[in-house]
């Protein structure tokens, strides 16, 4: 049984400490926004997005240049691209994106093998690297974490509208093309703060997951935001120890504590879940046949 | 979308909702052409025609929606597009997103966003509005209920009170009779009436010509294009909804016994108007 140690051992290196505050960041911001990610279906985007940053990321590495800048500015264009074809209700949106990012993933692999230590490089980018962590990578972490969480506060209503009621923002006169846009943009920024931590094909799974479990623990839109930090927050510490004491990926078990976590919410939720679900239908069932009896009664003893 | 502002409204339509040569095209196809109409402050305008024939195209082009080709609107004299926190909206039931957890309270709550400003929160003034319009609608007990979880009557009603809530002076309902109850419908005609009174401008897009006959002093009928406007005793009329439905149209007259078939009721003076179903009778037959 791990005892306080468990938890303290680790700290005493500085790689884990820098470790345990990025995906704490990660953890939060990801599942704020992951919210609207669900909310709004925009899973394939988000993992379109994921995709799509990939070749700006090796292309700023290659050069020399911050890997957060090469991935911001191929993710603000990337979402402008999306939020456009989105405008366009002719195209089939889904096939031209899939076409679109994977073929710009691919892009990214081709320039990636000119590398030195491709292996290496190509694994980190794409599972994440939390222990080699800067503490640089941190503040920007933080910042564009703030950034993002301060634009969903401030801009809660107009968000929430363009969500719910599309047709009624528009009447009111909403900008929700631009409003859209900035969605993208932030799940961009967000994609972008997590790539330490778990990399490029994980990060869609700290976009869904939280929300997706919260979504079935509450109706409020503002709790289900607190809540589905929270689970990013817990999976990200979580998964950090586990994979530390048992010398696993990180990225991955962090990723696994977040499906775990869904998986026993989606049984045992108080409303939303399998077993009251069950449990109510039976309760129901039961109702049903008792007043059942009420009613056939007079006729059996009419016949 | 902007209007191309082509003509000025003229002067003695600063009281009214002017639309002059409206027309609406998704890509190049046309879906709705020349709709020409006047309505006047406390005015209830039936939107009438058959599925696809544009009502609810027409209301969306009111608000500056849909893509106009051609046409303008004017509300007290200003493009429409410029009022927008004047006309409230209630949207068809189908175009929302039913499962997102948002409560009554927060749904109602969305009519006072026009008179909020940007990055700012409704306040004590907007709980008070957003209440009374909940209870008008006789919804404040379902205040905290996610709205996906009420029947579709209650969640028109809901619609209904956010409208309301944002105090407008336009009120547009896009087909608020499909599948409710008749107590959600009492409600909904008596919102219009006392809208009516209140001197608002109401349009009713539906396809139930027995609430639109009840509810209206004019009605619109689309089909592609515009195919008639004008008070009741001039449009609710065999020929004309013939003509509009491209075919005959069975009329059930506003419901009181006895009544030939087909028949309309008198439009008197709008402001005064009462839901005096005079029978008059065989005129048109």
């Amino acid at each position: 049984m791990p005892g306080l140690d468990y938890i303290t051992d680790p700290l005493q290196y500085e790689f884990m400490r820098r470790a345990l505050l990025e995906v704490i960041l990660m953890g939060a911001v990801t599942g704020t926004i992951g919210t609207y990610v669900v909310l709004r279906g925009l899973s394939f985007i988000g993992d379109a997005l994921s995709h799509a940053i990939f070749p700006g990321v090796v292309l700023a590495f290659l050069i020399g240049a911050g890997i957060f800048w090469g991935a911001l500015v191929f993710g603000i264009l990337t979402s402008a691209a999306i939020a456009v074809v989105a405008t366009n209700r002719r195209v089939k949106e889904d096939s031209a994106i899939g076409v679109l990012f994977v073929g710009s993933f691919a892009l990214g692999i081709v320039l990636i093998s000119s590398s030195k230590n491709f292996t290496r490089d190509l694994t980190s980018f794409l599972f994440g690297n939390v222990l080699g962590v800067t503490t640089n990578d941190i503040i920007l972490s933080a910042v564009a974490g703030v950034v993002v969480i301060l634009l969903i506060v401030l801009l809660y209503k107009e968000l929430l509208i363009t969500s719910f009621d599309r047709a009624a923002a528009q009447a009111m006169g909403l900008p929700v093309f631009w409003l859209d846009l900035l969605l993208l943009v932030m799940i961009s920024l967000t994609i972008v703060v997590s790539l330490r931590a778990v990399g490029n094909i994980l990060v869609v799974a700290m976009l869904v997951t939280p929300a997706a479990t919260a979504r079935l623990l509450t109706d409020r839109l503002p709790v289900m935001m607190v809540v589905s930090a929270s689970i990013g927050v817990i999976a990200g510490v979580t998964g950090l120890y586990i994979s530390y004491w048992n010398d696993v990926a990180a990225g991955g078990t962090i990723v696994l504590v977040a499906t775990a976590i869904f998986g026993l919410v989606w049984i045992f939720a108080p409303q939303h879940g399998y077993v009251t679900t069950r449990l109510l239908r039976r309760r129901l069932a039961t109702d049903l046949a008792e007043t059942r009896v009420v009613f056939e009664s007079p006729e059996i003893q009419r016949h | 979308m902007t209007l191309p502002a082509t003509s000025p409204p003229p002067v003695d339509h600063e009281d009214c909702l002017v639309i002059r040569d409206l027309t609406v095209a998704y890509g190049n196809k046309v879906v709705l052409n020349g709709v020409q109409a006047d309505i006047r402050r406390g005015q209830v305008v039936g939107i009438v025609g058959p599925n696809g024939g544009g009502k609810s195209t027409l209301l969306k082009a009111i608000l500056g929606i849909a893509p106009v080709v051609d046409g303008t609107v004017f509300l007290f004299g200003k493009p429409a597009a410029k009022m927008r926190s004047r006309i409230a909206y209630v949207p068809q039931r189908e175009e929302v997103e039913w499962d997102f957890p948002v409560t009554v309270m927060d749904v109602a709550m969305m009519g006072r966003y026009p008179r909020t400003q940007w990055l700012r929160r409704p306040g004590q003034h907007d709980r008070q509005v957003v209440h009374d319009m909940l209870a008008k609608v006789d919804m404040v007990d379902y205040s905290g209920t996610q709205i996906g979880q009420l029947s579709g009557g209650q969640q028109q009603r809901v619609f209904i009170a956010r409208a309301l809530a944002q105090e407008a002076d336009v009120l547009l309902l896009d087909e608020p009779m499909n599948g409710i109850d008749a107590t959600t419908q009492e409600i909904i005609m008596a919102v219009i009436e006392e809208q009516r009174l209140a001197g608002k401008i109401v349009l009713l897009a539906t396809h139930d010509l027995v609430s639109a006959s009840c509810a209206c002093d004019c009605l619109c009928c689309v089909n592609e294009r515009m195919v008639s406007y004008g008070p009741l005793a001039e449009t609710y009329t065999p020929a004309n909804l013939a003509e509009t439905y491209g075919g005959p149209v069975i009329m059930l007259g506003p419901a009181k016994g006895g009544d030939e078939l087909p028949h309309t009721h008198h439009v008197g003076d709008h402001a005064h108007h009462h839901h005096e179903h005079e029978n008059l009778g065989s005129e048109h037959n």
